[in-house]
């Protein structure tokens, strides 16, 4: 079962509702969460664990061999990301834009492209005392955040089987690095916040899923605050709200100190044992 | 002497545009023929990245010796234009076209 936590607006709630999520259902299941906003992940933060396995991730781009070049051009003529570009006598890659599809190396008619190892970022796995935790992050100056994401997710389907849950905190947006991050779930949780700003990208986020086809569901966060459109957008559109995670002040508090809520904050588990009903009824079956 | 001006308009008068890679014309200056020629950059607003790159390579199409814009390029066509030998002169990001050339004539702008 795999659950991706998204959110549109950034700074919504994805990494509280996953790390606690995770803690929460790993009471009575094995979970493993993998925190898969690679750009700048933060669900380790909340959580005490030790490292069980690191590794350096890869991703492939083409490294020019101007032995047999006969500088024709194609490769620039079909890389739609500008990546690789002839200039003069030289062919420069540039290989923060590269996509690592290969096009440039596999229709070069000399093969003076062969494709090579690049590391672009690390993953690493820890153990919490109830639950295993996956995070990526990329390398600072590197671009591309979805092979990273596409390799973390291999890696979570390689070593644990179809019986885990499997919590994914994705990144904000509605871009590529989401899209990575959603499209294999089989459902998504979409937390917002209670304002116009929430409102407007949730929306964005809830045309993404559509357009994906997935099964999802919306938790507002620091219910309480802003207004009640959200509400109003919702029952419009047969919308079903999961969970609505109250505007405390103590929330806050626990949250700069890097703590889990729902064992201190009574109101907060009562909205997590929500969702989770939720779930079991919908797919958790 | 060809140079390259950044530009929001293909007139004298018409505004500079600061950037380079998402400049929305480039204004190729023939020094000998007196030719001013607009390249059009707004196929780059469907590009969410390599903009610079791609600028870089119309650049080198249109060998251009001289870039005169605004901030300057960013790191990957910087790569380019030094691989072409364009020099690059930044600052003139508030000025019309005529007054970023006569500035440059004068020596006032910094070199990137």
């Amino acid at each position: 079962m795999k659950i991706a936590i998204a959110s549109g607006k950034g700074g919504t709630g994805k990494t509280t509702l996953s790390t606690n999520l995770a803690s929460f259902m790993a009471e009575k299941r094995d979970v493993v969460l993998s925190d898969l906003d690679v750009e700048e992940p933060n669900s380790g933060l909340f959580l005490k664990s030790e490292l069980f396995f690191a590794e350096d991730k890869f991703k492939m781009i083409p490294e020019w061999n101007n032995v047999d070049c006969t500088l024709c051009g194609k490769c620039q003529d079909v890389c739609n990301y500008h990546a690789i570009i002839q200039i003069v006598d030289t062919i420069m890659v540039f290989p923060e834009l590269c996509h690592s599809c290969f096009a440039c190396s596999e229709l070069c008619p000399t093969n003076s492209l062969p494709m090579g190892q690049k590391k672009m970022g690390e993953l690493q796995h820890f153990k919490t005392s109830t639950f295993d935790f996956i995070e990526s992050k990329l390398l600072i100056g590197e671009e591309q955040a979805v092979p990273l994401i596409k390799q973390t997710l291999d890696y979570v389907d390689e070593n644990f089987s179809t019986d885990v849950v499997k919590i994914y905190d994705s990144p904000p947006g509605t871009s590529c690095p989401v899209i990575e991050a959603t499209k294999d779930a089989d459902f998504i949780i979409l937390i917002t916040e209670p304002t116009p700003f929430g409102l407007n990208d949730v929306i964005l986020a809830i045309d993404t899923m559509k357009e994906l086809k997935k099964d999802f569901a919306i938790v507002i966060n620091r219910y309480g605050i802003g207004n009640d459109d959200i509400l109003k957008y919702c029952d419009e559109n047969n919308i079903p709200i999961i969970g609505k995670i109250p505007n405390q002040r103590a929330i806050a508090e626990l949250y700069s100190k890097g703590e889990l809520l729902y064992d201190k904050i009574p109101e907060v588990k009562t909205e997590l044992e929500n969702i989770v009903s939720y779930l079991e009824s919908h797919i958790l079956k | 002497m060809k140079i390259v001006f950044t530009t929001e308009g293909t007139e004298w008068e018409s505004k500079m545009d600061p950037r380079f890679g998402r400049a929305k014309y480039f204004m190729v200056f023939d020094e000998e023929t007196k030719e001013l020629i607009p390249l059009d950059n707004g196929d780059v607003e469907g590009e969410a990245h390599g903009a610079g790159p791609k600028a870089a390579r119309k650049m080198a199409e249109a060998k251009v010796e001289v870039l005169i814009t605004g901030n300057g390029p960013g790191g990957n066509a910087s790569k380019v234009l030094e691989k072409l030998g364009t020099v690059s002169y930044i600052g003139a990001g508030d000025m019309t076209m005529k007054e970023a050339y006569e500035a440059y004539k004068n020596g006032e702008l910094d070199k990137a």
